[in-house]
Parts: C-alpha cells; sequence; structure tokens
C-alpha cells in the first residue's frame, strides 16, 4: 500500500472539483515515460518469480462464478 | 426518480498452494481462518444465515429447478466481518462480498479494504503452514488455462423497472464498458481457438460469455445475468446482479466501472437512455471489443449500422450529461456523480487520443507497456509463458511480487482510509447496524446475513432483526442507539424488539 500512495500522481485528490485538469500523463514528456518504464522494466526483472514459467504452467484453478 | 444506487461489489479471487496439498477449498478455508483469528482471538465465530437466499429465481418471472440453481455450499467457511463485509469460501476460492454503499467511492474504499484483508490474510496463514509452504492469492479472473472466477457488481432498482428493458439498455454499457475497466488479458481463451489467436486483449472475462441473458453464473455465462434475489422487500426492490466484469487493481477502474454503471442504471430507471444503442449481437461484440486493443474496430448495431465501442461510450456518457441537467444526480451522489462523469470524459478523451496516457488509470493499458516493454528489452515472441507470468503477476497480491502496485497507477483513497474500512462498515447503509452489532456484541449475534441479524440474548428464544431496508439501519438511524446499549438485550429492547 506504501509503495502504490508513493507513486500516486497529482489526480489522486479527494478533492472533486477537477474539470479542468488534463487528461492523466498528458503533460509529461516521451523521454520521461521512457525512463519510467525503464525503471519499471529493471524491478519487473527483479520481482518477476525466479522460475516464471513453471509458474505459469502450474497456475491452474477450478472455474468459479 | 431513480433509486439511490445501494451496490457492493463481490471477488472471487484465484489461490494456489506452494509446498503444501494444493487443495483450493481447504486452501482457502484456512486463509480465512486464519484471518478470522487473528482479528477475533477472543470471540466466537459468527456464521452466515441462509434462510433468506433464493438464487434460483429468475428476473424474468420464472424459478429453476433445484437441479440448474447456483450450488450454496453451506458447509463451507462462512464469516461476517465488523465491516460489514462477508468473507467466505465459494467454489473453490476464498471470496469477499464488500458491505452495501451507496456510491463508487465507497465502494471502491470497500473493495481495496478487502485486498487489504486478503495481503493480511496471506500474512496470518503463512505461519500455519509448513516451512517454505506458501499461500498465493491472486485478483484476477482466469488462470490463462479456459478455468474463469468472478468479480460481481450489485445494485439497487426500483422493482417495477421493467426486466426487459433493464437487459437491453444495459448491454451496450456492459460490452463497451471494458474500454476503461478491463483488466487485461495474455492471450485467448475462446473454446477451440489457440491461446494466441489473440496476443493481448481488453478483459480477462469476456472469452467466457456465451449468452446475452440467462441465470447461470458459472456455464455458458450471460452478459446479463437473471438472477432475481433482492436481499431487501421484494416488492419494492431488484438488485440487479452483474458478473461481466473484470476485478481490477486499479483505483480508478473501480470507480469508474462502479460510477459509471450507476449512472446507465439511473437512466434506465428513469427511462431516460433509450435504444439508440442496441447491439446486434452483445455475445460477438463484447470479444470483438476485447480482442481490439486499437480500440478502431466496429460493432454492429441493431439497425445494421456500425459503431466503435469508445463511440458507444461517448453516445452513453452525453446522455447522461443531459440526465444530469434533466434529473441532478443525488441517486449516486451530486459530487461523486459529478466527478465520474468528469472522469469518464477524461478516460474516453485519453483512449482515443493515446492509450498510452491513461496507463495510470486503466489496467489493460498499464498491463499491456509493462508486457511490450518486457517483450522488447529481452526479445521475447508473443506467446511466450514468461509474458503469461506478467500478465500473472500483474494481480498477485503479494505485495512484494505485486507488478500493479510498481505500474504507476493513480490512487484515489488514502491509504488510512482503506485500513480502517478494514474493521469499520459504511455509515450509509444497514451495513452500518450488521458491523457495529458483530464488534459491540460479537458474543450475542448468532448469525447474520444482507436482510437480518440474528441475537441470543439468553434464556428468551432467538431474536431476527430484519433488515429488509437497505437504507434502514444507517449511521444517522442507529449511532446513538448502539452508543448508548450496553448489551444485546438493551439494544433489542430498544428497537422495540
Amino acid at each position: 500500500m506504501a509503495e502504490r500512495t508513493q507513486k500516486s500522481k497529482s489526480t489522486t485528490s479527494r478533492d472533486t472539483a477537477t474539470t479542468d485538469e488534463a487528461a492523466p500523463a498528458v503533460t509529461e514528456t516521451g523521454e520521461k515515460l521512457k525512463a519510467e518504464l525503464d525503471d519499471l522494466l529493471d524491478e519487473i526483472d527483479e520481482v518477476l518469480e525466479t522460475n516464471a514459467e513453471d509458474f505459469v504452467k502450474s497456475y491452474v484453478q477450478k472455474g468459479g462464478q | 426518480m431513480a433509486l439511490p444506487k445501494v451496490c457492493g461489489i463481490e471477488t472471487e479471487y484465484g489461490i494456489v498452494v506452494r509446498g503444501g496439498d494444493n487443495n483450493p477449498v481447504s486452501a482457502s478455508s484456512m486463509l480465512i481462518n486464519a484471518y478470522v483469528a487473528a482479528t477475533n482471538r477472543e470471540r466466537g465465530r459468527i456464521g452466515w444465515d441462509f434462510e433468506d437466499e433464493q438464487p434460483a429465481n429468475d428476473a424474468r418471472g420464472f424459478s429453476l429447478d433445484d437441479s440448474l440453481a447456483p450450488e450454496v455450499e453451506t458447509m463451507l467457511v462462512n464469516a461476517v466481518l465488523t465491516n460489514g463485509a462477508r468473507y467466505y469460501v465459494d467454489h473453490a476460492h476464498p471470496e469477499i462480498s464488500t458491505p452495501e454503499v451507496t456510491t463508487a467511492r465507497e465502494a471502491l474504499v470497500w473493495d481495496r479494504a478487502a485486498e487489504e484483508i486478503v495481503r493480511a490474510s496471506m500474512q496470518h496463514v503463512g505461519s500455519l503452514l509448513d516451512p517454505g509452504g506458501e499461500i498465493i492469492v491472486h485478483k484476477n479472473n482466469s488462470d490463462g488455462k479456459g478455468n474463469s472466477y468472478g468479480c460481481h457488481e450489485n445494485y439497487l432498482l426500483a422493482r417495477e423497472t421493467p426486466f426487459g428493458r433493464l437487459a437491453s439498455q444495459i448491454t451496450p454499457h456492459f460490452v463497451t464498458r471494458q474500454v476503461f475497466c478491463g483488466a487485461g488479458k495474455v492471450g485467448c481463451e475462446l473454446p477451440g481457438r489457440p491461446a494466441d489467436h489473440v496476443p493481448y486483449q481488453l478483459s480477462q472475462r469476456a472469452d467466457f460469455f456465451e449468452e446475452e441473458i440467462g441465470l447461470e453464473t458459472t456455464l455458458k455465462r450471460p452478459i446479463v445475468n437473471t438472477r432475481d434475489e433482492p436481499h431487501a422487500d421484494a416488492q419494492k426492490y431488484r438488485r440487479l446482479h452483474v458478473i461481466v466484469g473484470d476485478a481490477n487493481m486499479s483505483e480508478v477502474a473501480t470507480y469508474l466501472k462502479v460510477g459509471t454503471t450507476a449512472i446507465v442504471l439511473a437512466m434506465i430507471e428513469d427511462d431516460e437512455l433509450g435504444d439508440d444503442w442496441l447491439l446486434g449481437n452483445p455475445v460477438a461484440a463484447i470479444r470483438q471489443v476485447s480482442h481490439d486493443p486499437t480500440l478502431r474496430q466496429t460493432v454492429m448495431l441493431r439497425d445494421g449500422s456500425r459503431a466503435t465501442a469508445l463511440e458507444i461510450q461517448w453516445g452513453l456518457l452525453e446522455r447522461a450529461r443531459k440526465y444530469e441537467q434533466s434529473h441532478g444526480l443525488a441517486c449516486v451522489d451530486e459530487s461523486v456523480g459529478r466527478d465520474v462523469l468528469d472522469r469518464w470524459e477524461q478516460v474516453l478523451t485519453g483512449l482515443e487520443a493515446d492509450p498510452g496516457s491513461v496507463a495510470g488509470w486503466v489496467d489493460w493499458v498499464a498491463k499491456q507497456r509493462l508486457v511490450d516493454g518486457y517483450a522488447a528489452r529481452h526479445g521475447i515472441d508473443p506467446g511466450s509463458a514468461r509474458l503469461k507470468a506478467i500478465d500473472l503477476q500483474y494481480h498477485d497480491l503479494r505485495t512484494e511480487r505485486c507488478l500493479a502496485l510498481r505500474a504507476g497507477l493513480d490512487t484515489l483513497v488514502e491509504p488510512a482510509e482503506v485500513q480502517a474500512a478494514m474493521t469499520r462498515p459504511p455509515t450509509t447503509t444497514r451495513a452500518y447496524f450488521r458491523g457495529r452489532c458483530l464488534a459491540e456484541y460479537p458474543d450475542d449475534v448468532v448469525a447474520a446475513n444482507w436482510d437480518s441479524l440474528v441475537f441470543d440474548v439468553g434464556s428468551d428464544p432467538l431474536r431476527r432483526v430484519p433488515m429488509m431496508e437497505p437504507l434502514r439501519g444507517t449511521a444517522e438511524h442507529v449511532a446513538t442507539l448502539i452508543d448508548e446499549s450496553e448489551s444485546a438485550r438493551d439494544l433489542l429492547e430498544r428497537l422495540g424488539q
């Protein structure tokens, strides 16, 4: 939960008067987005299950509703 | 005027066991029992009371045989929490039904609280397992191998709303809202098609819908479910049971899913929506929309013309703006309603211009960015199990593994508010009465369900307190009464029971 909060952006305000707010992230430049994605992919490399393929293969659920 | 849109979300979570007996029913039971034991150390377990449940009743006006009724597994773990939620085992999955709430924002808070309850449950159950053992829970809707489990929404409607009109007019929204509330999926699970038939799609669930309308929830799933079980005064109310949605990791997506649907339902209740966007073939359309991340393909309307999912969404939003002008949005809370309309417009604008611009709001976009980025960095071909692993791990509720927590999603609610909602009920519905009574008189409540509480206050017969009105038993009605009652017996006397 803590991480999620740190990463929240300015659109997270509880204030409901946000009509003039720009669509999320439109102000961010392509370069900034790319750098962000690179950091994100570094993090995925760290936290992805080491045996991800086996995990996917063994992930079987009973059908529900 | 449309009734207040009392609503709630019920989520069946995926579950696996590592280093132990991989039986999902016993793992789900252990998970829930571990949470209940850790949070209610000194309290007895309060059971769920099935007396008023009639899942086989059909809104079209008939009742199915018992042989076709959805199962109600009364022998399995079934706990009622002090936040008014129900935490139980259903179809080999742990499931949490949020308490009844009155706005999309409250629905989001208690849906997030449910997520945190599951996270806490994984922590508590860890100490009960063998060394190296682990129970892992995912907030997703499919295992990628053709097995699906649901995230259902429920909305209160007036009984007099004609069900046929309701079903046909809500269908365009159910088919197209996935453009902003689809949770994203690597691969395809349409029967008879290979997994790589579609490399990436908007929705976890769309592949599993085979009918336009029906009572089933586990086979031949219908876009509009006809279960007629209002859990309230059946003379006055319907509960629309919505089975078509995905479980969302994005807070904004959950908020928009519930917020837009509540407004569209209010328009239908007031007969202000009209038949402009009725679809020619909803089952084909829900798959077409899901299978098209470009958002450019059109689906056929009933009059033979064609429209994209975004065009249909813009049409619904335009109607909703007019409805706000003519009727107001008191039924969904004026300020939440206006915020939903503004964000609805923002998300459609973003999706139309560049879906990447709404990666902080829309799960399927956030996930696609991770999948595509990972594939490009490591030179992985579509169809690789490693890409499916990213899909799966996006929904992994273990904080140290969850990719959604790292995907840069915007938040709408504060962690402290979510934390409080794990134990406290919403103040705006009868869930307040349920939750407060469970917290204050745990030894005296012997059973609970959506529309009643059963008390045992000693030598007298058990006392059932009916709660057939979802908007009675709110903090405004009963907070002082409960504060001033020293015991359940005292409370019942004051209630005139």
